[in-house]
């Protein structure tokens, strides 16, 4: 076990290494730099004079000797300057985060049990028409991409149109002043349900399969009730698959984070993604590539070890 | 200036789609009344959920082929007077725009019809490219294994572990098309296509080198001009030429679909590997391509047809993305998700602009899940 974890771990660090690497080089390509010695000077400068101002704010040195001055300050927690909001990245990164941890909770706490319920709903009698019905559903929220269910959701539920009017189309306030149910629905909504999909078709797939193995007939024959069966017995088999699912679900959250953040102006990472991208905020985009890029690994290192956690019958190779 | 009723619309929008309606009536009861002879293309008409799904894919297909009989009006022309009018205005000048028009007077009806082609377009041509590019490198991956494995494997990873979003905001940018990035990329990818068919006929007739030459040349030439033609170095047709964004949207959307079709190819290969029929041929003394290419690719059609129908609804919903983002083909275009990003911003007060486009994503992604759901169910029960 802790040689897998330190093999795991090891192309982790290397995956991570070669991944702010191609940020950075992308972040700082001679336009980018152009463009932000225009932004910071006044824009009706020559050619020259961007060339001294790169020269003299130290843009215009080695590659990599940059990169590892970069990744110096990264693992001394100095993550530069926004040049967006005029502050220390550190300053704006963390409290926005946190704001999109509070969305992310409460997402998983809508997603998780509706996909697990709708999945082992399905899955518990293969090819029934219950499961027909619940598979449809499934594949039409995996057919929903966030921009589609959040427009839908707010014609529906926030829009002078239709008049319902139950939950509010801005998310803003939720940032400031605490979140309720009027504020935050939408946006949760909105994202468990592009995702909820995927894992209910995995949870469905695992349990079908579960439910045909032989440790379930002979509980059958011993005179168990089909709930006690489905609860007892086969759940417990049937949501290993599913928690690699939904720990691998993180990065394709991300995408969703961004987009819903976007639509209901909810001031959180994924605003913060979009503000350094529009506005060229070279050393802010790198810390938010950073901290994506660990979500992504972290996730897929915990799905791993779970994965082997759970199912003791997995060899660790 | 006057609006339609609700009514007259519907009426109105059934009749515009008239020339689709006539296509899909001949196609699926062509298609169902010789089903049995059709092999796996007759049994998706076994299951409701495959004729649905095919017929929702078959509809925006045919619209994006009709779009100019079908739109009404051109989708960039701006009228004044129906400016973020509901559905069914007119005046004595302008109209009937049947679903209304946007915050700039435009048909939201005709922009959805036309948005129609940016996706039916680019997203099976991006899938296409992706599959080209993930089979190549995914076959000899699983069949020889050893470090080729472990370097492809790693970089696959490297781009999957890449946050989407992120990947878009370095890749389809002003600044980027100023640098060598996106021609360098096209060089590299469209190469792929080329090698893949290259590959294919020389695995098959290399023992008869006046066949293979008879079809090498002509298509050696195809692909040579549609190669330099699509990277930009040399197209004297201009027949090929890409608007340098779409261009840059297409390889983004390949360099993010093509590590999947990688691991998915490469899963397939080692399973198949160790069956007997590739054992014979082996014995036979054919080449390791020969393997790859005609006794493990046929072998694995199945799975991968699957999947290319997931990957198509996939990258539609990417191409969406992009769009929203305000990265799209360009601000004017009528790409259903620019439509919608434009539409959002009124979209308390002017619901709209922005619900036909979404509407219209979400079915052609459900038509194209629907009908792989179809496809995967078949494969089961053979």
């Amino acid at each position: 076990m802790l040689a897998f974890l330190a093999r795991r771990v090891g192309v982790m660090v290397l995956t991570a290494l070669c991944l702010t690497l191609i940020v950075f080089a992308l972040v700082n390509l001679k336009p980018n730099l152009v463009k932000l010695a225009k932004e910071q000077t006044g824009s009706r400068i020559s050619e020259q004079q961007v060339e001294v101002w790169l020269d003299q704010n130290g843009f215009n040195r080695p590659f990599l000797v940059r990169y590892g001055e970069w990744l110096g300050g990264v693992a001394t927690g100095d993550l530069g300057h926004s040049s967006r909001f005029n502050a220390a990245v550190a300053e704006v990164l963390w409290p926005r985060l946190g704001l999109t941890a509070k969305l992310m909770f409460w997402v998983m706490v809508v997603m998780v049990p509706g996909a697990l319920l709708l999945g082992v709903l399905a899955g518990m009698r293969e090819g029934s028409a219950t499961d027909r019905v619940l598979s449809t559903v499934a594949i039409a929220t995996t057919s929903t991409p966030e921009y589609v269910s959040g427009v839908v959701l707010t014609v529906i539920f926030a829009s002078q149109m239709v008049g319902l009017q139950w939950f509010s189309g801005s998310a803003t306030s939720a940032a400031d002043d605490g979140i309720t149910l009027t504020n935050f629905a939408l946006p949760v909504l909105t994202i468990a349900i592009y995702g909820m999909g995927y894992i209910a078709r995995m949870t469905r797939a695992s349990m079908a399969e579960v439910m045909t193995q032989q440790y379930i007939r002979t509980a059958r024959l011993k005179g168990l009730g089909f709930p006690a069966i489905v609860l007892r017995h086969a759940l417990r088999n049937a949501l290993i698959a599913p928690f690699t699912v939904i720990m691998l679900q993180f990065p394709w959250l991300l995408t969703g984070v961004v987009i819903v953040e976007t639509l209901f102006n909810y001031r959180g990472f994924g605003w913060l993604l979009f503000e350094g991208a529009a506005n060229n905020d070279i050393d802010l985009l790198l810390a938010c590539s950073i901290v994506a890029v660990v979500i992504v690994l972290t996730t897929q290192l915990i799905s791993d070890i779970g994965y082997v956690y759970l199912n003791p019958r997995i060899r660790v190779g | 200036m006057e609006v339609l009723a609700p009514g007259a619309i519907v009426l109105a929008v059934l009749g515009r789609f008239l020339p689709v309606w006539i296509a899909m009536a001949v196609i699926i009861g062509a298609s169902f009344a010789c089903r049995r002879r059709l092999g796996t293309y007759g049994q998706i008409f076994d299951s409701w959920i495959g004729a649905i799904g095919f017929g929702l894919v078959l509809f925006w297909l045919l619209t994006a082929l009709m779009a100019h009989w079908v739109a009404p009006f051109d989708p960039y022309v701006q009228v004044r007077a129906l400016q973020n009018k509901p559905p069914g205005t007119f005046t004595a000048e302008a109209g009937p725009y049947l679903f209304g028009g946007d915050a700039l007077g435009r048909d939201v009806f005709s922009r959805m019809v036309y948005g129609s082609r940016t996706v039916m377009t680019i997203a099976p041509l991006a899938t296409l490219f992706a599959y080209m590019v993930g089979i190549t490198l995914g076959l000899p991956a699983g069949y020889l294994g050893g470090w080729l494995d472990t370097l492809l494997s790693f970089l696959a990873n490297l781009v999957l572990a890449f946050p989407v979003i992120l990947l878009f905001y370095l890749l389809v940018t002003p600044e980027i098309r100023q640098t060598a990035i996106p021609g360098t990329m096209a060089a590299v990818l469209f190469l792929f296509p080329v090698a893949f068919v290259t590959l294919f006929l020389w695995s098959r007739l290399r023992d008869r080198p006046d066949m293979l030459w008879r079809w090498l040349v002509p298509v050696l030439a195809v692909g040579g001009f549609g190669y330099l033609g699509l990277t930009g170095a040399w197209d004297p047709t201009g027949l090929l030429r890409m608007e340098p964004n779409t261009l840059n949207i297409f390889l983004a959307v390949v360099f993010i679909t093509a590590p999947t079709v990688f691991r998915i190819v490469r899963g397939l290969t080692l399973d198949i590997r160790t069956r007997d029929y590739v054992a014979a041929a082996q014995t036979r003394g054919e080449g390791p391509w020969y393997v790859m290419i005609w006794e493990i690719l046929p072998n694995a059609r199945g799975p991968l047809i699957v999947d290319a129908c997931l990957r198509i609804g996939y990258t539609t919903i990417l191409l969406g993305t992009l769009g929203f983002f305000g990265l799209g083909v360009s601000p004017e275009s009528p790409d259903w998700g620019s439509t919608i990003n434009e539409g959002r911003k009124l979209l308390r007060v002017y619901v709209h602009p922005a619900l036909p486009p979404a509407l219209a994503i979400m079915s052609l992604v459900l038509g194209l899940n629907l009908l792989a759901d179809a496809l995967r169910e078949q494969a089961m029960k053979d």
